[in-house]
């Protein structure tokens, strides 16, 4: 129980700084990712659209190419059904959920925390 | 390069979904799209729009994905006449719009309002 409890308060704190990392240091971001090709991940869209696959790229501007794609939620997407690869462009993305156990959440904040420091000065 | 000869499907940021030869392509994801064509979705039922060429400014592409021609789909889904698709669409946007108006009122009495994420950012 005590466990659950401390989980839980950092989350909301490591999203926005993270989420702040993004803007004040984006080669960070294409670093983590590229790190990341080969493991499965699931991208959220602006449009409320999850698409979950296995991560094949990712570019400077934080493009994603996703292969063996499915559509997570019920198919209220239906155009989906015949394709396999896609191009997500990363402007808009809003989530990218990855596998707890692929992430060293220590470090990516300590990264973050470091560029942060950087861009200030 | 591979991609240039398969059929593609894009998505685009205001919901449509265009299908067809993908001839070009940049940094910025404009698009070139040859053959073209509008699918309109509304349930179970598509109506395929014939549009010809199509330049897609990178900005508005949401989705490219690569048509598998092997992937089994169209089982579920019924292809219907333009006509008959885009009076599907025409009853699915009354309706929604019938429901946002009741949820914008019900915001309204309680003093809240929630902006359109239509053109939040630009990267």
């Amino acid at each position: 129980e005590c466990f659950k409890k401390k989980k839980k308060q950092p989350t909301a704190t490591l999203t926005v700084q993270l989420t702040l990392a993004c803007v004040s240091a984006p080669q960070l971001f294409y670093s983590f990712f590229k790190s990341l090709v080969g493991k499965d991940v699931v991208v959220e869209l602006k449009n409320d659209l999850s698409i979950c696959g296995t991560l094949h790229s990712v570019d400077q501007y934080l493009n994603i190419k996703l292969t063996d794609i499915s559509v997570t939620d019920p198919e209220k997407y239906p155009h989906m059904l015949s394709v396999k690869n896609c191009f997500i462009r990363g402007s808009v993305v809003r989530y990218v959920q990855l596998p707890a156990d692929e992430v060293d959440t220590q470090l990516l904040q300590d990264a973050a925390r470091k560029e942060a420091m950087q861009q200030k000065q | 390069h591979q991609q240039l000869f398969e059929k593609h499907l894009v998505l685009l940021r205001d919901g449509r979904t265009l299908i067809g030869y993908l001839r070009s392509i940049d940094q910025f994801a404009n698009l070139v799209f040859h053959q073209t064509v509008e699918r309109i979705h509304v349930g179970k039922k598509f109506g395929d729009i014939p549009r010809g060429i199509f330049i897609v400014r990178g900005e508005n592409v949401v989705l490219l994905g690569e048509i598998d021609m092997d992937k089994p789909c169209d089982t579920v889904l019924q292809q219907v006449s333009i006509e008959e698709i885009l009076e599907e669409q025409r009853l699915q946007q009354q309706a929604k719009q019938e429901t946002e108006k009741v949820k914008m009122q019900v915001l309204k009495d309680r003093g809240l309002s929630i902006p359109k994420a239509d053109n939040l950012d630009e990267y």
